[in-house]
């Protein structure tokens, strides 16, 4: 199957399109690798300048899916287009990529190590290692200029990484799964940065399997699950698939305005949870007052990105993320 | 895309490749593994010099074969006069000669047995008489001494002059002959150190990116640039660090002669090497190039088996037959030396692996230039196919090999375990 520009997006991918001009455009992505389906028609429409989040477990096929839109690896089927190119590789200058298998030649120095980043995405060296002093400085490595990369904690090499993908002002920043392996305290830093790059102008897009970071950073997301993207559009429509969920506390444990609870509502201690009917909440409220069921407390809380991803991607999706955060929070 | 635009959105082929060489460069010549290719030659000279150390110590200790001599007691002594008088005329082409038994008139003498006794270092027996000489050994030893024993006996029985004229000597610097053998050994030698270097560099160059995909930064450059110009930058990287090495074994060696002065003995060493067929300058010349060619054919082969490996154990094991391979192509291009003009030479200039040893086997023994250009010609073709064979095949594995693959391969096994442990 050849997709061209312009189709619409896969069936299961309903969130809607942006309007304004896109940074990445990519329609039914296909790659194997020795016969097994790694990725299976991806859609991605990111828009310029935002803070773009493709959300899902190991092995959903985020690594892959980014290496397509890099040009590192090509798509069996589909197509691609980069800041307007279909060759990634013929705006490489204008993009910065962090894999998530982060690497460094061990015997540079720091600044070199980002000077030669710089020099891969045509940045003159003596420019790259000015820059690269600077850049250092900025963020507190500036004591660590001139020390080996070997010689460096991981969490300053990643740094240091990092930095080397910035080092050219791209107008395109891929990070994956760029919160990996940093603790608290860095992980705060590295989110105010991608707010910061995003304020000037750059597209951000970046792979994660914790919802709380793309909660937090992302306008628009992709859930990726099992190789295929079962929901992109903005974070609020994903969780507008759920109704708001009502939280209420009574009095009176029966009485006839029990009859007027939602099919859905299930009682938890003094609690009743249900989705707010399509009717609202005035019918219900009525019911309630005049049914003397004493109303305690009641909230009406919108779904969180967690609960959209259940009803997106599935529980054995969600559990399989729900894993690899706890595993990722506790390394 | 236009070709302005695409000069501004990104790296030309040749840019690239010159920031990935540019690195390699200076990291390979700033570290421990620049010093041991500079050591490197010196390893097979010690190893070599020890060897024909120990070699000959051995042959003078065991000593030479000696033929020993069972006759009845005047004919053994006539046959040993016989061997005094002519041994300091015929030097070490007449065999030693020794008294193994006087036989009484009439007895009868086993040579047979006593040889498979194995005494010393008795190679053959002469028995029987001066008139009928029976001589008893191995077929090689009996058809070598043949014509020397029938010389000794013909003294014993005096059919031979008892003076000889004194020949007076003249010497000169060469021959035919001795040029020829000379050129030949410069061939042997020339092929086997561009075989030593092309091998070393070689392996460098996969170790170079082994460590690289250890690292994780291939992926690093790859999103970057394209693969072909990463595989184009790490071979010439590595060319441009041997031109180094050579450049300054050639200082060193260039150094010495000039402290030591032509007359030195070094100098006087070299003064009598015998000069190339093409001659010294030219010889150096084709050297350089014919190892350039060399190093960048099975520096190809070698990276395309870096791409396919994700560990240093399967860069050996993939790695290996290559080198044998390699090893038949030194022998066969050694063995075409000795057959200059037949189709077995022409063979090894023909394939490529092994044309750039045949040709500076050439080059030592022939004068005509006109198969250097030709061969060069042929061998640049072979070098920008096997680069593009070899970038073409490393672009398509270099990002498939990873430790993402080993996983995909546990996960696999794992798989095929639960499948036969059932539920």
């Amino acid at each position: 199957m050849q997709t061209e520009p312009g189709d619409p997006p896969g069936s299961g991918n309903s969130g809607e399109s942006p309007s304004g001009p896109l940074a990445i455009e990519a329609r039914g992505l296909v790659k194997r690798f020795d016969g097994t389906l790694a990725v299976d028609g991806v859609d991605l429409s990111v828009p310029e300048g935002s803070i773009y989040g493709i959300l899902g477990p190991n092995g959903a096929g985020k690594t892959t899916t980014l290496r397509m839109l890099l040009g590192i690896i090509d798509p069996d089927e589909g197509f691609r287009r980069v800041l307007g190119h279909e060759r990634p590789h013929d705006v490489a200058r204008l993009i910065g990529y962090l894999p998530e298998e982060r690497g460094l030649y061990p015997s540079m120095k720091a600044y070199e190590a980002i000077a030669f980043m710089g020099a891969l995405r045509g940045l003159q060296l003596k420019l790259g290692r000015e820059r690269g002093r600077e850049l250092l400085e900025t963020h507190g490595l500036g004591h660590a200029a001139e020390r080996q990369i070997r010689q460096l904690s991981k969490g300053m090499a990643q740094t240091v990484q990092l930095l080397g993908t910035l080092v050219h002002k791209p107008q395109l920043v891929v990070l994956d799964e760029p919160f990996s392996g940093l603790d608290a305290l860095n992980q705060g830093k590295l989110e105010r940065m991608i707010r910061g790059l995003a304020e000037e102008g750059t597209t951000v897009i970046f792979s994660t399997h914790v919802i709380a970071h793309a909660e937090r950073l992302c306008e628009r997301i992709a859930i990726i699950a099992g190789g295929r993207v079962p929901f992109a559009g903005r974070v609020d429509t994903a969780r507008d698939r759920i109704p708001p969920q009502v939280r209420l506390e009574t009095r009176a444990q029966q009485g006839p305005w029990r009859g007027a609870l939602p099919a859905d509502a299930r009682r938890e201690g003094s609690f009743w949870h249900f989705s707010l009917p399509e009717s609202g909440i005035e019918p219900l409220l009525r019911a309630l007052i005049e049914g003397e069921a004493g109303i305690l407390s009641l909230s009406i809380e919108r779904a969180g990105l967690h609960d959209a991803f259940i009803a997106i991607a599935g529980e054995a999706a969600a559990r399989a993320l729900g894993t690899e955060a706890g595993e990722g929070e506790q390394a | 895309m236009s070709a302005a635009g695409r000069a501004e959105g990104r790296l030309s082929l040749r840019q690239a490749a010159y920031v990935i060489a540019r690195r390699d460069f200076t990291a390979i010549l700033f570290s421990r593994t620049f010093i041991f290719f500079l050591l490197g030659p010196l390893f097979p000279l010690i190893v070599g010099a020890l060897a024909g150390g120990i070699g000959q110590q051995v042959a003078a200790e065991g000593g030479a074969p000696q033929i020993g001599v069972a006759m009845e007691g005047p004919r053994a002594d006539a046959m040993l006069a016989a061997h005094a008088h002519l041994a300091p005329e015929l030097g070490s082409a007449l065999p030693d000669m020794i008294e193994l038994k006087r036989l009484a008139p009439g007895e009868s003498y086993n040579a047979r047995r006593v040889l498979d006794e194995r005494r010393g270092n008795l190679a053959a027996i002469v028995t029987g008489t001066p008139e009928r000489p029976v001589l008893t050994g191995t077929e090689e030893r009996i058809a070598h001494w043949q014509g020397p024993v029938a010389l000794v006996a013909a003294q014993a029985l005096r059919r031979m002059p008892t003076d000889f004229p004194e020949v007076a000597l003249e010497k000169v610097a060469t021959s035919g002959a001795k040029e020829r053998s000379g050129r030949m050994s410069t061939a042997q030698a020339g092929q086997t150190l561009l075989f030593l270097l092309i091998m070393l560099l070689a392996g460098m160059v996969l170790s170079n990116l082994v460590e690289e995909k250890g690292n994780k930064i291939i992926e690093v450059l790859a999103a970057a640039i394209p693969m072909d110009a990463v595989f184009l930058g790490k071979l010439f990287a590595m060319l441009a660090v041997s031109m180094v090495g050579i450049a300054a074994w050639a200082s060193v060696i260039g150094g010495l002669i000039l402290l030591a002065g032509p007359a030195g003995p070094l100098g006087a060493q070299l003064q009598d090497l015998p000069t190339p067929g093409v001659g010294w300058p030219l010889f150096i010349l084709l050297g350089v190039v014919y190892f350039a060619m060399g190093y960048l054919l099975l520096g190809s082969i070698f990276l395309a088996i870096g791409s396919m490996a994700a560990t240093v154990r399967e860069v050996q094991t993939l790695s290996m037959p290559v080198t044998m391979l390699q090893l038949l192509v030194f022998f066969f291009s050694s063995f075409a030396l000795t057959q200059t003009g037949r189709p077995i030479e022409l063979a090894a200039i023909a394939f490529p692996l092994s044309s750039p040893f045949a040709m500076l086997g050439r080059a030592a023994t022939d004068e005509a230039l006109w198969p250097h250009a030709l061969a060069l010609a042929w061998q640049v073709l072979a070098v920008a196919v096997f680069i593009r064979l070899g970038a073409a095949l490393f672009r398509k594995r270099v990002m498939k090999s990873g430790p993402q693959g080993a996983r995909k391969r546990r996960g696999l096994i794992a798989l095929l375990k639960a499948q036969r442990d059932g539920p």
